[in-house]
């Protein structure tokens, strides 16, 4: 990792080329993607089961989501994913100053993100519209209501998880590219992290009309 | 020509394709949410499901350059995406269809048939058991 060689700059001494060293921690990150469309697959299972169970239930305990937050959570995130990809497309372009300011957009339409599904999430305590025991609302009509909340909480706070460690390492990534680590030539790193953010976009793009938008 | 400025060998994807894409995620987005307000009974989730779809490949081909990238990101992604197939529908099959294996051997056409034998009592169901 420190053994960079002056003209090929982030050149691991174990690979030949700066070509072959950047498709191979491509590959390890689509792998990773690959374990996370597994994880998250599980939710999505568990959510057709309880759905093709309760499907009534399913329909009356949707409507006590806020189609109007989830939708502009939605156009958040598109954007973020924009922007990220922005950022890639002016590193490569070897423009840092750009870089910065396209990710510092994306860090803060993720904080935004984080700031809608708060509001989101408080008023469901507050009308304990919340998983299993701790379920006391009682507007909604059909059979245990409450495996409606238990699934949208795993699944939605199991992306929200993902949204705070992206934001995390697009801050470090941030960072790097503001103390000139990342060139033209080298900007693997600021790829990998997006191709990250870019799949937390598209979990997002499921979870939206599968919770919010049951017909 | 703004793709002759890089100076690396990866491709560039040209800026208005990332606007492009973005608008078309944001048009989609809008179809999906006015498409949920009508009734098509059974059809709304195959729609909304469908749309998402259409709005994850735009993501995957242009913002994760899976379009343009070497082909094995796209091979291994997809097989990912098949094993997901392969567990969610093994697994509906399972939880929609139990009940009426119960149903099926609480009405035996021949109960004096072989397979009918040694069969505890209890794993024969009352019909209309529902299996969940």
């Amino acid at each position: 990792m420190n053994e960079h060689s002056p003209n090929q700059p982030g050149l691991a001494h174990h690979f030949s080329t700066p070509q072959q060293q950047k498709e191979s921690a491509k590959l390890g990150l689509w792998i990773f993607l690959v374990t996370e469309v597994l994880l998250f697959g599980g939710l999505f299972v568990a959510y057709g089961v309880f759905r093709a169970w309760n499907p009534d239930m399913f329909h009356n305990a949707h409507r006590a989501l806020n189609v109007v937050l989830g939708g502009l959570n939605t156009v958040i995130l598109i954007s973020s994913s924009v922007t990220m990809a922005l950022a890639i497309r002016s590193i490569q372009l070897g423009n840092r100053r750009n870089t910065v300011r396209f990710l510092v957009i994306t860090i803060l339409l993720a904080a935004a993100f984080l700031v809608v599904k708060y509001f989101e999430y408080s008023h469901k305590i507050h009308l304990g519209q919340l998983p299993g025991k701790f379920y006391t609302y009682r507007g909604i009509e059909g059979v245990n209501p409450h495996l409606f909340f238990t699934i949208y909480f795993a699944m939605t706070g199991l992306h929200a998880l993902h949204i705070i460690g992206g934001m995390s390492v697009l801050i470090w990534i941030t960072l790097n590219t503001a103390r000139g680590r990342f060139s033209a030539d080298y900007y693997t790193p600021v790829e990998l992290a997006g191709l990250y953010w870019h799949f937390v976009d598209l979990v997002w793009i499921y979870l939206f009309p599968l919770l919010y938008l049951i017909g | 020509m703004e793709i002759s400025h890089a100076r690396t060998d990866d491709h560039v994807t040209p800026l208005k394709i990332y606007l492009g894409t973005g608008s078309a995620l944001l048009i989609l987005t809008a179809v999906t949410v006015a498409v949920s307000r009508i009734n098509l009974g059974g059809w709304n989730v195959v729609v909304a499901l469908g749309i998402a779809t259409l709005k994850a490949s735009l993501v995957a081909l242009f913002f994760m350059h899976l379009l343009y990238d070497k082909k094995i990101y796209l091979t291994i992604f997809l097989i990912s995406i098949v094993f997901l197939g392969v567990f969610l529908i093994l697994t509906m099959f399972d939880t929609m269809e139990r009940g009426t294996v119960y149903e099926i051997l609480a009405n035996p056409v021949n109960p004096e048939a072989v397979i009918y034998q040694n069969q505890p009592a209890d794993t024969v169901a009352p019909a209309g058991h529902e299996g969940h």
